[in-house]
């Protein structure tokens, strides 16, 4: 115990000694949080709030085109950038300038009231008993809305376009049915005789026992856990450099020959860089609960879950520690260990679910995360944030991040005393 | 004190032996010279006996015991000053003492008293509480042998103690470890400094190419060549003028 102790104090030493390479380990993760959840927070509102600016190129000019640039500037998505030459607008987009270009076809308005009218007189000429021309035989060519998206824009962002645009042509195509029939079966325009407010409407409700609204997850709520999680595993950098160092300046050979276990050695790293990966943890929840409602980025709520989320990060710290521990072990020179190591953290981040949900991943790919201790950690901690679980349904990814930190821990002592071999 | 037995170490992919059969006994009280060209062997052969490489063959005892189910005892008798400084550079001379003393199972006053008489012994005294960055060769070398030796070891092992340092850190390096043998420690040494270990050893080996080519106190090894007038001589004499480069 005095040996552990001793080790412990002594790497506390070498890591309050180097105050910049502390500041870095502490504030890093602190601005990686702000900066994920602020872009995250900022893309949910850029697509609610804020204006995206694209270019409309109307060669219509009817009442359609009116109408899309009304529902347009009503979604309050976009600001509407008029343009008259298509290929000038594919060019500005082609070049980035803008995102989007929507291009509304010559005669949309007209060729739409055509083929409605013509829909509504056909039902209404059956409903009278009599021959009508077949809609499918109708010489009234189909419109096409073209769309020019920025190549660089991402996919999820097209998707989400092109949806909000599908659906309100769609929503245009039916007022103007409804149009069509008011005009066909009333003479005054302001009759209303169809009711044309949606019937379906939806709300999102969550699934606990006891539903309130007020625990669906915002953007703070995904983040905090994800990159906390990254950011504890992000450890093993200094770890295992620290460990190389120490192999480099003959200290690690001093220490094979005194009377001191490896597991000693190390204990005394695990005790202090656990303690650091916990107070990376609190740090985060502080700016979650504190820094961010002064950010405008939505609050973390941690009321009631503070020892079960303590508890997680302690056996997340543990997996991370253990990793860091192995890699510093087999690593012979920092550039071995750091690149290795940033690169395979962001491998296990990708893995465990940071970026893309699992459930979204090929099969392949979530059956790899399954094995991504960053993954478990991550499930654990959505589980007392977003799902409020007790600790019994916690103990399975606790008892799997324990296993990594007992497995990689043994490995290194056995590879450690395998070198003696040489 | 030390018995070695037909002890060989051939490194994995290595075309030659490192130390091949090499049998030695070192009494107690005695200071030992392993002298030797580069890449005779000497660190090979002490690493071996500091348990930092398993040998391939052979085998030693160190006080009568192996490491072979005494390792933690073995460990507590020895001492070993590495040829690095093997000390933590932002940590100061006190803290690195003070760790590698612990790590030996000292603590304590004890463990205090015993850095502060070492430091004042070796004259680091006043630079105690600086840190180890800020130090000459020549404080780091003094720092690095009280780090091997504040457990009071029973053998020590010093790997080219006095190599880069000045004439009055060498001079009181060597006087620190004479008053250490006198009081009871048994010294190992290799060095490339030839004059020094003439004047230090009670006995000496020079090995070449992993094996002890001559061995016996200085004077009878000069006695015994024919023409030479030192150590440096009976050296040059037993392992050749060509230049040792491997690579």
């Amino acid at each position: 115990m005095h040996k552990l102790l001793a080790s412990a104090t002594k790497e506390f030493l070498l890591l309050t000694r180097d105050f910049g390479g502390l500041a870095i380990l502490f504030l890093m993760p602190l601005l990686l949080v702000i900066t994920i959840t602020t872009i995250q927070d900022g893309t949910f509102k850029t697509l609610k709030e804020s204006k995206i600016p694209i270019l409309l190129v109307d060669n219509d000019k009817g009442s359609v085109s009116e109408q899309i640039r009304e529902n347009m500037a009503a979604a309050q998505q976009f600001e509407i950038v008029p343009q008259e030459n298509e290929r000038k607008a594919q060019q500005l987009v082609q070049n980035g300038d803008y995102q989007l270009a929507i291009v509304i076809p010559k005669k949309l308005s007209s060729a739409l009231n055509h083929k409605v009218q013509e829909n509504v007189e056909g039902i209404l000429s059956k409903f009278n008993g009599n021959d009508a021309e077949d809609p499918q035989t109708s010489t009234n060519s189909k419109k096409e809305v073209k769309l020019y998206f920025d190549p660089a824009t991402q996919l999820s962002f097209r998707n989400s376009i092109k949806s909000g645009i599908n659906q309100m042509v769609s929503k245009i195509e039916t007022e103007s049915i409804y149009k069509a029939f008011q005009e066909e079966l009333t003479d005054d325009p302001t009759e209303e005789i169809f009711d044309t407010q949606p019937f379906i409407t939806f709300s999102e409700i969550a699934p606990g026992d006891v539903p309130d609204k007020s625990a669906i997850p915002n953007s703070t709520q995904h983040n905090i856990p994800a990159w906390t999680l990254f950011a504890i595993f992000f450890i093993i950098l200094p770890l295992s450099i620290n460990m190389v160092k120490e192999k480099n300046l003959g200290t690690f050979v001093r220490l094979r020959t005194n009377p001191v276990s490896y597991g000693t050695v190390l204990g005394g790293k695990t005790i202090v860089f656990l303690a650091v990966a916990l107070i990376q943890f609190a740090l985060m929840l502080l700016v979650g609960v504190f820094l961010f409602p002064i950010l405008g980025l939505p609050e973390l709520t941690v009321a009631g879950k503070l020892p079960m989320l303590f508890f997680v990060a302690f056996f997340a710290g543990l997996a991370a520690v253990g990793l860091g521990l192995l890699l510093g072990t087999i690593a012979k020179s920092q550039e071995q260990s750091a690149p290795f190591g940033a690169t395979f953290v962001v491998i296990l981040a990708a893995l465990g679910g940071v970026w893309v949900p699992v459930f979204a991943m090929p099969k392949f790919m979530q059956a790899l995360s399954n094995i991504s201790p960053m993954n478990w950690g991550l499930s654990a901690f959505y589980d007392v944030f977003l799902r409020n679980v007790g600790i019994l349904e916690l103990l399975p990814e606790i008892a799997l991040l324990f296993l990594f930190f007992l497995i990689t821990t043994g490995i290194a002592i056995f590879y450690n005393e395998r070198q003696i071999a040489v | 004190m030390i018995q070695i037995n037909q002890l060989s170490k051939k490194y994995k992919n290595a075309e030659r032996f490192s130390v091949h059969n090499l049998d030695l006994v070192i009494d107690e009280g005695e200071v030992f010279g392993i002298l030797g060209p580069n890449g005779a062997g000497k660190t090979t052969l002490i690493s071996m006996l500091s348990s930092l490489l398993k040998p391939t063959s052979g085998s030693f005892t160190i006080d009568g015991l192996s490491y072979q189910g005494h390792m933690s005892r073995l460990k507590q008798l020895i001492g070993i000053v590495p040829q690095e400084y093997a000390l933590y550079p932002t940590l100061t001379a006190f803290e690195n003492l003070k760790y590698f003393g612990s790590m030996y199972g000292l603590k304590g006053m004890e463990l205090t008293q015993k850095i502060n008489e070492h430091l004042e012994i070796l004259g680091l005294k006043p630079f105690a509480h600086k840190k180890i960055q800020t130090f000459s060769g020549g404080m780091k070398r003094r720092i690095n042998l009280i780090a091997g030796i504040l457990h009071k070891p029973k053998v020590l092992f010093l790997d080219e103690p006095t190599v880069g340092v000045d004439v009055q850190s060498k001079n009181a390096i060597m006087s620190f470890l004479k008053e250490l043998n006198e009081n009871g420690t048994t010294i190992l040494y290799t060095s490339h400094h030839l004059n020094e270990a003439e004047e230090f050893c009670s006995r000496i080996a020079i090995i070449d190419l992993g094996t002890i080519i001559c061995k016996g106190k200085p004077e009878e090894l000069i006695r015994n060549e024919p023409e030479a007038k030192n150590l440096e001589e009976v050296f040059l004499a037993r392992t050749g003028k060509a230049l040792r480069d491997y690579a």
